[in-house]
This record gives structure tokens, C-alpha cells and sequence, in this order.
């Protein structure tokens, strides 16, 4: 479904994915794991089309999306809900909602993808005349994944979705994102909380300063040694 | 009695002459962060226009509005593409402003060039028939202008709230870079907000261009108040920056007609200084302000 080969990508001069080729298949719950800096956040951000590469291909669905902006990105089926939740601070709930179904194509069916969230996040239905802004942080989360699901995309992804949040928000954050990887969504996943992502994910990448160093399904990688001792503290 | 009525009205009147000038600026600054100083000659350039069709088709000046408002659109949404948009991605935010101020100049100039150093007066067409309402006297074209900035503001706050692309407007303006992941075209939603912005200058000196001689200098005398007014409303803020007129309109009356016309600038910068050490963020930065920051 999607295709990354040798993606080279950074910020202005400096370079910070080194060769990256990575693929997601349909149905599938990737995760790339890796200690901080190392590339996740630009690795999601230039999938979203908001870095550009500047050497290497994306495809997506067959189609040769490198060059591709992040509204083109929207309109393709790709949703990247940021790290730090990213929410409309002096907007109502539903208004943020709303903005998540902004494109053209997702307008038309806005009502029903409303629908369908609410009943995943009854708790976010009780706050949608609320500011955003003045949500708790695990609302405001819960919203942020609401809002990256009313555009129906084909590929959701997820920065750093625990981030920030109390042990017990974590839980009902990842039992979310359970639930919509059962509705046979197609997930890429970047996290801290490794353990509890690569348990929920089918295949993991392990990124380090900006290349990927090993890639297996997530039951080996929950046995290397290598991602053990980096990454689990075991 | 009568005469605090009519210094008062004629407050209201300067108010409402300030705000509407003013609010097209508050909105460039609170959705694209540029203090856009080519603004009052933007208000120039629009009293040529009215001034030249006017002149030269006979019509009404508030009927040259249907070519005058997607004029000044245009402008300011030329503006944005090609001047201000090349400029964003720069490492010093400055640059905008200098690129402004020298927009500024060369307007100033090329109105000169084209119009000379003359005033170009607009048919007055009975809007400077004084009306007497009760005790109080003043102009039909200064009605109109206080209907017209009540209107614009009413208009714009529901375009912001109630349509989707206003939503959108605002989007940008509280966060940039989730708004782009939503697929809002950034750049567009700059270039339309700058062009909106603009055409709302472009009613104001419709409405302004009977009342005031037209010369290539009357975009500076009007915004160097407007920059007062919405600093004082709060940056971004369309409902603080009509308050914000209408508050500098009053002072200003007041002060002139009570403690003497050679101090009004006096008092109305004095109470504006006073304000900026009381509230720096301006008097009204809550639910109205376009330009919160994200905590």
C-alpha cells in the first residue's frame, strides 16, 4: 500500500533520514521504534507530505506521491494525527472534529463520519460544545485521533499518541487504537511505549540516527537482543 | 446637553470611520502574522478608484463598490502570492514588514505619477447633506459609514464562525501546522484572508472617498490610527478592534471639543500608552482573537 525507497529527508541543510525504504501493506499495523531524534516524527512528517525528500520515492497505492503536498496527501487517504496532540485550542470540539473531514471528498460525508467517531469516543460526544482548549490532556488525545478519523482514511498515523499522558489515559488511548485496528484499518505507528506497541503492531522497523538498522515481525523483535536491551530494559 | 450629544455622536461617527479601516488590518495581522503597512495605501489606492470611476462614469461612489471591493481583493491576494508568500519561508520574520513599507512607498509614488500632487476630489453625490436628528447634526454619508462598519464586522465574524472555510481561516491562524494535516492549503487560505482583508478596505474607502479629499498621502493619515485601534483591541481580535475604533473615535471627539483640538492627538495617544502598560495584549484578546497561541 505504501512504499518508501531510499528516502532521504531533514530540515533545510541538515539531513535526518539516511536511506529509509519501508512498505505498509493493507490491513497491516506497522510500528517504527527508535530513541529520540533518531527520525520517527520526520519519517511520519514526510509521509504526510509536509517535509519533501530530497532524494528517494514514495508510493502509495501504486502512485508516485514524492512530490506530493500535504493537502494531496489528505485527498490520497493519509492522516497523520501529530505528537502533541496539535488541536484547535479556541475551537469547539465539534468544530475540531469538522476540520478532520476539511477536503472536498470527505465533506460529503461529514454527518455520518461524525457519527461513527462519536459512537467510537462517547466520552468526546459529552464535550463537543466544549473548547478544545480546555480539555484534559487525555480528552484532548482522544479527540486528536476523532478528528485524524473523520476524513475515513486509508492509512492512519499515529505520532507519539501516549505521549505526556498518565499511566491510566495510556491504557484507554492504546485500547482506541485496538479498536480501530479491528475495524481492519491500516495503521503506522510511531511510540515510546514500545512493549505496548510492538504487542499491538504485526511488524516493526527500528530506526536509529535516521536509518533503519532491523525489520522483522514484532514477536521477533520483542525477542532481539538487541531491541531487549535498547529498547525494553530487559 | 445638546452639545455633549453632538460631540458625542460625532465620536461614534469617527469611530465607525475608524473601524472600518481598521478591520481588514486586524485580519491580515491576526491569520497570515503580517502587519501588512502598505494598509492605508491600500485605502488610497481604493479612493482613486472610486474617485476615477465616479468621475469618469457618472455613477454613485458607493455603487463603483461591486469594482472597488474585488479590486482591492485582488490586490491584497497579489500581494500575499508574490510579495509576502516568497518571504515567509525566511529566516528573519522582519523581511515582511520591509517588504510592506516598501509596497507602501511605491503606491505612494506611483500614485503621484499617475494623479500628481493635486487632490483629487469624488462628487460629495448628497452624502455630505447634514441630517438633523434631534439635537444632534451630522452627515448622511457618516450614517452610512457607521452601517457599513457594524455590517462588515457582522459579516466577517459569521463568515469566521459559521462557514467552513472561515473555520478554516481560523484553523491556520490557531495551528498552522495541524491545519495543513487536516489538508487545508495553507498558502491558499493566506492569500484568500489577505485578499479579504484587503476588500474590506477597499468598502471603507468607497464610503470614504466622498466625504475626504483623495491625495496620494490619505492612506497615511488614516493608518497610522488604525494601527492604534488594533493594538488596542488586541491583535487579530475584528470584535476588539471595533471597540477599539470607537473608543479612540470618542477620546478624540471629547478631548478636542473639551480640552482643546490641538491636544486630541495628546489625549488619545496618552490613553493609548496608558492601556499598553495596563494591558499590554490589548483590551480585548478572549474569544474574538484570531492570533492565540497555542499553549
Amino acid at each position: 500500500m505504501l512504499r518508501l525507497e531510499n528516502i532521504h529527508a531533514g530540515y533545510g541543510p541538515t539531513t535526518i533520514l539516511h536511506d529509509i525504504s519501508l512498505a505498509v501493506e493493507a490491513g497491516e499495523v506497522v510500528t517504527i521504534v527508535g530513541a529520540n531524534g533518531a527520525g520517527k516524527t520526520t519519517t511520519l512528517r514526510t509521509i504526510a507530505g509536509l517535509i519533501r525528500p530530497t532524494a528517494g520515492k514514495i508510493t502509495f497505492e501504486g502512485e508516485d506521491v514524492t512530490r506530493l503536498s500535504s493537502h494531496e496527501m489528505v485527498d490520497r487517504g493519509i492522516t497523520l494525527i501529530p505528537e502533541g496532540r496539535q488541536l484547535f485550542p479556541d475551537m469547539t470540539v465539534q468544530e475540531n472534529l469538522l476540520m478532520g473531514a476539511y477536503r472536498k471528498a470527505a465533506r460529503q460525508h461529514k454527518d455520518a463520519a461524525l457519527e461513527e467517531v462519536l459512537s467510537l469516543f462517547p466520552r468526546v460526544r459529552e464535550r463537543l460544545a466544549q473548547k478544545a482548549g480546555s480539555l484534559s490532556g487525555g480528552e484532548q488525545q482522544m479527540v486528536a485521533i476523532a478528528r485524524g478519523m473523520m476524513a475515513r482514511p486509508k492509512l492512519l498515523m499515529f505520532d507519539e499518541p501516549s505521549l505526556g499522558l498518565a499511566p491510566i489515559i495510556v491504557t484507554q488511548v492504546f485500547d482506541v487504537i485496538e479498536t480501530i485496528v479491528k475495524t481492519g484499518a491500516t495503521v503506522l505507528i510511531v511510540e515510546q511505549n514500545v512493549f505496548h506497541t510492538l504487542k499491538a503492531a504485526d511488524r516493526g522497523y527500528v530506526l536509529e540516527n535516521g536509518e533503519i538498522v532491523l525489520a522483522d515481525t514484532s514477536d521477533a523483535l520483542l525477542h532481539n537482543d538487541h531491541v531487549r536491551q535498547a529498547y525494553l530494559g530487559i | 446637553m445638546n452639545t455633549f450629544l453632538q460631540v458625542l455622536t460625532n465620536g461614534i461617527m469617527l469611530g465607525s470611520l475608524f473601524a472600518i479601516v481598521a478591520v481588514g488590518l486586524t485580519l491580515i495581522f491576526g491569520i497570515v502574522k503580517v502587519v501588512n503597512f502598505a494598509h492605508g495605501e491600500f485605502l488610497m489606492v481604493g479612493m482613486y478608484l472610486t474617485y476615477v470611476l465616479t468621475t469618469w462614469m457618472g455613477i454613485h461612489p458607493f455603487a463603483t463598490v461591486i469594482l472597488v471591493a474585488p479590486a482591492l481583493f485582488l490586490l491584497g491576494a497579489v500581494t500575499q502570492r508574490f510579495l509576502i508568500q516568497p518571504l515567509m519561508s525566511a529566516d528573519d520574520d522582519h523581511i515582511q514588514i520591509f517588504a510592506t513599507v516598501g509596497l507602501s512607498t511605491a503606491l505612494i509614488n506611483l500614485a503621484l505619477l499617475v494623479f500628481g500632487a493635486d487632490i483629487a476630489s469624488t462628487p460629495a453625490s448628497g452624502l455630505r447633506t447634514p441630517l438633523q436628528l434631534g439635537p444632534v447634526r451630522l452627515l448622511s454619508g457618516q450614517v452610512a459609514i457607521l452601517v457599513a462598519s457594524i455590517a462588515v464586522v457582522v459579516v466577517l465574524q459569521f463568515f469566521l464562525s459559521r462557514t467552513q472555510t472561515g473555520r478554516a481561516i481560523r484553523a491556520v491562524a490557531q495551528n498552522r501546522a495541524a491545519a495543513q494535516l487536516m489538508g487545508i492549503n495553507v498558502n491558499w487560505i493566506y492569500i484568500l484572508t489577505f485578499g479579504i482583508g484587503a476588500a474590506c478596505v477597499g468598502v471603507a474607502s468607497v464610503l470614504i472617498a466622498p466625504l475626504y479629499p483623495t491625495s496620494s498621502g490619505i492612506g497615511t493619515y488614516f493608518v497610522l490610527t488604525a494601527f492604534v485601534v488594533v493594538v488596542l483591541g488586541g491583535l487579530g481580535s475584528i470584535g476588539g478592534a471595533f471597540a477599539g475604533a470607537m473608543i479612540i473615535g470618542l477620546i478624540d471627539s471629547f478631548a478636542g471639543f473639551y480640552i482643546g483640538s490641538d491636544l486630541r492627538e495628546v489625549a488619545v495617544f496618552g490613553v493609548f500608552l496608558l492601556i499598553l502598560i495596563l494591558k499590554p495584549s490589548g483590551l480585548f484578546s478572549s474569544r474574538l482573537n484570531l492570533s492565540h497561541v497555542s499553549p
